[in-house]
């Protein structure tokens, strides 16, 4: 479904990506690992069209298409969804409002007609079962006030909301308590099925006890320099990456 | 020959004519205005509370004045079938400068409410008019409150007496129509006596495609304990040039809203001047703009803390797209024995474009020492990374925009307290941004 080829990017003019191939097929869970600094948010937003960052040169397609040719809402339409390392606080315009609009925007996409509102404030209920997000929370501003963990959770109800293809976690462990880590979890697997696929990017195994990848790959100045089974993940939790960096001879 | 000439020659030569079309009390107050107007002139950038918004220039345009207050053939019922659904409000019209006397919808208000034409309540309640106007309209230091004075045969007036209370508001429908470029002076004057209430919305429209000014005058006095809420929505063509000088005394513990919305206008300059006159007043502030194309809007304020413990609260937001000109200017005065003033002004403002230009001037004079005051005032873009949040989620570009300046501005709708115009005035917005009112809501010239 996700076909990444020597993929280069940059920001500011200072390069991040430097040649990036990884395959994904539905139904599996990829995790990215790797210390901090070394690309992987900048992947996750050349995957979902941030223009912020430009490429320089290799493809993406998915599904056949030509990611790269796509707008960001575009990207999302066709199924691919972020849950943001840093989601953004946008005070004034309501929860409700805004999964309203996303929900209908997609459908059009589609061809169908705009959900009725009583359909989709039912969807709005069941979808924020999944992640025990609080009612309160649906009434207010997208992401206002919200705790980082919160703001995690959000996300994710986000992704039920949207039902995407390809799902990319960006750190959705970090800032949460181990309480908070299992919710999120059981979200996201509930959400997996043989057709769909997730990205994990973590720095720590404790998540990967819960979301189970197929594939690790560890991501090292803004190249994939290792891949392997889960087993992968567990030896960095006990090594750390100097190990990496000793087998790259640094 | 300068811009004021024709004006001087134009008064002096149809002042008998002005004056056998209005009333006793306003024409009293004429001449010394106009001495004024003369002395004054109208302000050019070259004046510091006129440096982003040249009057003068506005004023070159010959337009004519309807000196003999001829009939303008016009059903206003008609040309407004409006406007805010659901509001149930007491409606009056005010075609260019005179107040609509064919009232069809006889509404039925409180004992001993007074309203209608100010014309024609000078002439029968001259007492009551003349102990208020002119009275806080300062026609000695601002030349188009004075040319107003000199020139205003009529307008709009209401009397609320002590106790009473108007529920629904009123709503004040000034329209420009005319097959000439057209010039109107008219003026409101707006009497709150103690502990009573009322709500006014004013709506400011264009009808016919020629160009227009109205310079308005508007004196409000507000009682003690008494409370008033004034809405203005201005929705008019491009060829519009519209100055409006608002003028609010406030007794002790009176509380008073001011809320001015610019939909779509050509060139515009509200003055708003509000004296807090007894302690323990209140007063709300606000306003907002949404302009495009080569609109120009400037918004100038002046609360004055005259007395202690009184409280003023001022927000004013922009968001302008193309070339579109902003200006606002924020004076808040603090006397010296107003201790206990609270007093807080925001100024937000969003460019769309590098074309588009704000210009930003809050002023604090505070001469109390105990005192709560803060200003602050912002121009910026669009928040680049809620943008492409929104559009992560599917959200088109535009629509994502959209969100985002309705989300800017709503703080200022959310301070309308009357939930039908609320309603309406936030729907009217997202029309605006959406680009579906390029022609305003409800008038025949825009069917
Ligand atoms: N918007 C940006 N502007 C400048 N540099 C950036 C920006 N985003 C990321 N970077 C830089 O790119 C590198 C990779 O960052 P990032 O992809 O966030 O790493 P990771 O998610 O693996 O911690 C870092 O050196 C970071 O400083
Ligand atoms: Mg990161």
């Amino acid at each position: 479904m996700l076909t990444i080829k020597n993929l280069h990017a940059n920001v500011n003019g200072k390069e991040i990506l430097k040649g990036i191939d990884l395959v994904v097929k539905p139904g599996e869970v990829h995790a990215i690992m790797g210390p901090n600094g070394s690309g992987k948010s900048t992947l996750a937003s050349v995957l979902t069209g941030n223009p912020a960052f430009e490429i320089t040169e290799g493809d993406i397609s998915f599904y056949g298409k030509n990611l790269l040719d796509l707008l960001p809402e575009d990207r999302a339409r066709e199924g691919v969804f972020l849950s943001f390392q840093y989601p953004v606080e946008i005070p004034g315009v309501s929860m409700v409002n805004f999964m309203r609009t996303a929900i209908n925007e997609q459908r059009k996409y589609k061809g169908l007609e705009p959900m009725s509102a009583s359909d989709f404030l039912k969807m709005m209920r069941e979808k924020k079962e999944y992640v025990e997000l609080d009612n309160k929370l649906a009434n207010r501003s997208v992401n206002e006030g919200f705790s980082g963990g919160e703001k995690k959770r959000n996300e994710i109800f986000q992704m039920a909301m949207l039902e995407p293809r390809l799902s990319i976690l960006d750190e959705t462990d970090s800032g949460l308590d181990i309480d908070a880590l299992r919710i999120v979890a059981t979200g996201v697997n509930k959400l997996k099925s043989s057709e769909n696929s997730t990205i994990v990017i973590t720095h720590y195994q404790r998540l990967l006890d819960y979301i189970v990848p197929d594939f690790v790959h560890v991501l090292y100045k803004g190249r994939i320099v290792k891949s392997a089974g889960k087993e992968l993940a567990y030896e960095l939790e006990e090594k750390g990456y100097d190990w990496i960096k000793k087998e790259l001879g640094e | 020959m300068s811009i004021e000439q024709p004006y001087i020659d134009l008064y002096n030569k149809h002042k008998q004519a002005i004056n056998n079309n209005s009333s006793l009390v306003l024409n009293n107050a004429r001449d010394d205005a106009f001495a004024n107007f003369q002395r004054l002139g109208f302000p050019t950038a070259k004046e510091e509370e006129f440096l982003y918004t040249d009057l003068s220039k506005a004023f070159a345009t010959d337009y004519g004045l309807n000196i003999n207050a001829l009939k303008i053939p016009i059903n206003p019922y008609e040309v407004f079938r409006c406007g805010v659904p659901g509001i149930h409000s007491h409606l009056y019209f005010i075609v260019n400068d005179q107040f609509y006397s064919n009232l069809t919808q006889k509404s039925t208000l409180p004992q001993g409410v007074l309203i209608g034409s100010l014309k024609e309540f000078a002439k029968t309640h001259s007492d009551l008019v003349a102990n208020y106007y002119a009275k806080i309209a300062d026609t000695q230091h601002d030349a188009t409150v004075a040319f107003n004075t000199a020139f205003a045969a009529d307008g709009f007036f209401l009397y609320v007496p002590k106790g009473v209370k108007i529920e629904n508001p009123i709503q004040l429908i000034k329209v420009m129509r005319a097959d000439v470029d057209l010039m109107a002076n008219s003026r409101d004057l707006i009497i709150i006596e103690e502990g009573a209430q009322a709500n006014l919305l004013v709506c400011e429209h264009t009808i016919d495609k020629m160009n227009f000014l109205c310079n308005r005058v508007t004196e409000v006095f507000v009682g003690k304990n008494a409370s008033y809420e004034h809405y203005k929505l201005e929705n008019t063509h491009t060829k519009m040039t519209h100055i409006s000088s608002l003028f609010v005394h406030q007794e002790t513990a009176s509380n008073v809203l001011v809320n001015e919305v610019v939909l779509h206008n050509g060139l515009t300059r509200n003055n708003v001047t509000i004296l807090l006159n007894g302690e323990h007043a209140e007063t709300t502030l606000c306003g907002m703009v949404i302009g495009d194309k080569t609109q120009h809007i400037d918004n100038h304020t002046f609360i004055h803390h005259a007395k202690p413990n009184c409280k003023s609260r001022e927000l004013y937001k922009y968001v302008l797209d193309d070339s579109a000109r902003g200006a606002f200017s924020g004076k808040i005065l603090v006397a010296k024995d107003a201790q206990k003033t609270e007093a807080f002004q925001t100024n937000k403002n969003i460019c769309m474009t590098k074309e588009a230009r704000m210009n930003t001037k809050p002023q604090l004079e505070i001469y109390a020492d105990d005192v709560k005051c803060s200003h602050g005032a912002t121009v910026g873009q669009l928040d680049e990374n809620a943008l492409f949040y929104l559009r992560s989620r599917g959200i088109s570009e535009a629509e994502a925009r959209m969100l985002l300046m309705f989300a800017f501005v709503d703080d200022v709708i959310e301070k309308i307290n009357v939930p039908a115009l609320k309603d309406n005035i936030r729907l009217l917005v997202e029309k605006r941004f959406r680009g579906e009112l390029s022609k305003c809501e409800g008038c025949a010239s825009c069917k």
